[in-house]
């Protein structure tokens, strides 16, 4: 188990150097950052003053190399656009974004492990039909509309809530659904698929057998088995929206760290943008190692994998 | 009845007979196709059906309602924008837009995913660890943000869009394909065809791959509804298809600033893009229920 996890380990800071490589390529080979920085109207001059100031004129594996060397000390630079630096910037955001998704992530598990559990039970009937559908029609709809819809909702309509911003708690909640709508079904699905797999076990079984009143069956012994990998799937859902907060936080006007890379990508701020890229990434892989242990602990022969 | 019409053949229907009896008995599969096929034939369409030409502007005529509402009119069934252009032949431009960018995202990313798929499956030992790896740092980036940075960078267009998901949403097609191959590459086929000398080559191309296709074609139908998606969003926040091309996405971006007392500015774009996404999602699952091995016969 131990070997395992150095292992994953391993892989993890190698996939985050590989993310750093190629978000750095990404946004040094995708157009010229100088003109982009000292925007299209400017002359020739004032570019290259732009590139020298910036010190992109130096061959790219040392700008790439002193990048990385800072960037490992958590030192992103300065943004380009205010005088603060990276990580002062992040620092203010991340907060607000970890909320949202925690949030968001508690809501989706709230949903869906009840009614994965009720579909299973009950399965075939209304419940797992309806809970299907909402599944279904859950993944169909534009995040960014599901955001605006429940804006004219709850809103506008019913005024039960803010339109946007980020002073209140009451700010949180209809991002939070936005957000966490997307990863409800698949928890919820997974859940179904594990009280499935497990109740036609023969453990299950003698549980039964022994007499047991059938909510302890459910409870104590059955969904006690199938909620470790839905734990590990709630890990890797938050890592992903982490990376989709971009579109909620700018529907809302969260100033969280989503709101931050999008403002930072419109006013070619790249500094920035290269760190939230990196930031995202490494939670990402951070929770997926998560994912990766508990499901490892749960089944030994994933172990080998 | 005589012993003789008993012991007659039970009639067997071909293949594909019994594949689309199984196909109509599936409901959320038929519910998709019709979708799919009418939204398909909307787009086709567009030039004749929509009731006027969806880059006319007409000051005159701006934010007209839908028809059903009071100040409605007939002449714009689903109402006019902020420039007067008619929603209706807008929006069956946008699904041209739509199902192009599906279509085109999945074909790209189908290529690049089989083709690293199969390699890992195929060789195993380092190509599969190399493979893997590319994989996993593929899903470590956040797709979203990294479209949306590069396509301030490149200027979002198009074209731009249809490349950067294309290269983005490879790793369901390289997952599939990688499992199902490592599957395959031991069956009693494969080894024949290696046995009669066939070169690699033809193996992977002209044996494993048509077996592969009922798993990629499941892969390609989530994949467009996907890149479907992201091409809305991209172009909601500015930086995919750019105005004045009619992209149901960007229709809703449009309209945001209307919303507050015209809802219908941004219900029916986003409407329109749910109802043909499910359409393909349930085309998908429809057909991976329906080509799945273990509820064949």
């Amino acid at each position: 188990m131990l070997i395992y996890i150095v292992r994953r380990l391993l892989v993890g800071l190698s996939v985050m150097l590989t993310v750093a490589v190629v978000s750095f390529m990404l946004l040094h080979l995708s157009g010229d950052l100088a003109t982009a920085i000292a925007g299209a109207e400017s002359s020739a001059a004032d570019v290259e003053k732009v590139r020298v100031q910036y010190g992109l004129d130096r061959p790219m594996v040392a700008q790439f190399a002193d990048w990385l060397g800072a960037a490992v000390r958590l030192d992103f630079g300065r943004s380009f656009y205010f005088q603060n630096t990276v990580m002062e910037l992040v620092g203010e955001r991340l907060p607000v974004t970890l909320k949202l998704g925690g949030i968001a992530l508690l809501l989706a598990v709230i949903v869906a492990i009840p009614l994965g559990v009720l579909a299973a039970i009950y399965r075939d009937s209304w419940v797992d039909r309806l809970s299907l559908l909402v599944a279904v029609v859950g993944q169909a709809m534009p995040n960014f509309w599901f955001a605006l819809s429940l804006i004219l909702v709850f809103a506008v309509g019913l005024k039960w809530l803010p339109v946007a911003g980020n002073t209140s708690w009451q700010h949180f909640v209809l991002p939070a659904v936005a957000l966490g709508y997307y990863a409800m079904p698949s928890l919820m699905r997974l859940t179904r698929a594990g009280m499935l797999d497990v109740l036609g076990s023969d453990y299950i079984r003698t549980a039964r057998a022994k007499g047991l009143s059938p909510a302890r069956v459910v409870f104590k012994h059955a969904l006690r088995n199938a909620i470790i990998p839905v734990m590990a799937l709630a890990a890797v859902e938050l890592g992903f929206m982490l990376g989709g907060s971009v579109v909620i936080e700018s529907v809302y006007s969260l100033q969280g760290l989503g709101q931050l890379a999008w403002d930072s990508i419109s006013r070619n701020d790249y500094p920035v943008v290269q760190a939230v890229v990196l930031i995202i990434a490494v939670f990402y892989i951070g929770l997926t190692f998560v994912a990766d242990v508990l499901n490892a602990a749960l089944d030994p022969r994933m172990r080998t994998r | 009845m005589s012993s003789a019409s008993l012991s007659l053949p039970l009639p067997t229907l071909p293949a594909w007979r019994r594949g689309l009896r199984r196909s109509l008995g599936h409901r959320g599969l038929v519910i998709g196709s019709v979708i799919l096929a009418l939204i398909a034939l909307a787009a086709l369409l567009a030039p004749w059906l929509s009731p006027h030409d969806p880059y006319a502007q007409d000051v005159t005529q701006r934010m007209i309602p839908p028809a059903w509402y009071a100040k409605g009119s007939w002449e714009h069934l689903l109402g006019t924008d902020k420039l007067g252009r008619d929603y209706l032949s807008r929006l069956l431009y946008g699904a041209r837009v739509s199902l192009f960018i599906g279509l085109a995202t999945a074909l790209i990313s189908g290529l690049i995913g089989t083709t690293m798929g199969v390699l890992a499956g195929y060789y195993g030992g380092r190509v599969d660890a190399v493979v893997s790896y590319i994989i996993t740092t593929r899903l470590a980036l956040p797709v979203v943000l990294v479209a949306l940075a590069t396509a301030a960078l490149v200027g979002g267009s198009l074209k731009v869009v249809i490349v950067l998901l294309g290269l983005l949403l490879w790793d369901r097609f390289a997952i599939v394909t990688r499992s199902a191959t490592q599957q395959l590459r031991d069956a009693e086929f494969i080894a024949a065809a290696k046995a009669l000398g066939a070169s690699t080559p033809y193996i992977l191309l002209r044996e494993l791959l048509p077996n592969l296709m009922s798993a990629l074609t499941v892969v390609a139908t989530l994949e467009m509804a996907h890149a479907i998606l992201l091409e809305a969003t991209l172009s909601f926040l500015g930086l995919g298809v750019q105005p004045p091309t009619p992209s149901w996405g960007l229709m809703v971006a449009e309209g945001k600033a209307y919303m507050f007392f015209q809802p219908w500015v941004i219900v029916i774009p986003g409407v329109v893009l749910a109802v043909l996404v499910l359409g393909i999602n349930l085309v998908g699952d429809g057909l991976r229920d329906v080509t799945a091995p273990d509820g064949r016969n």
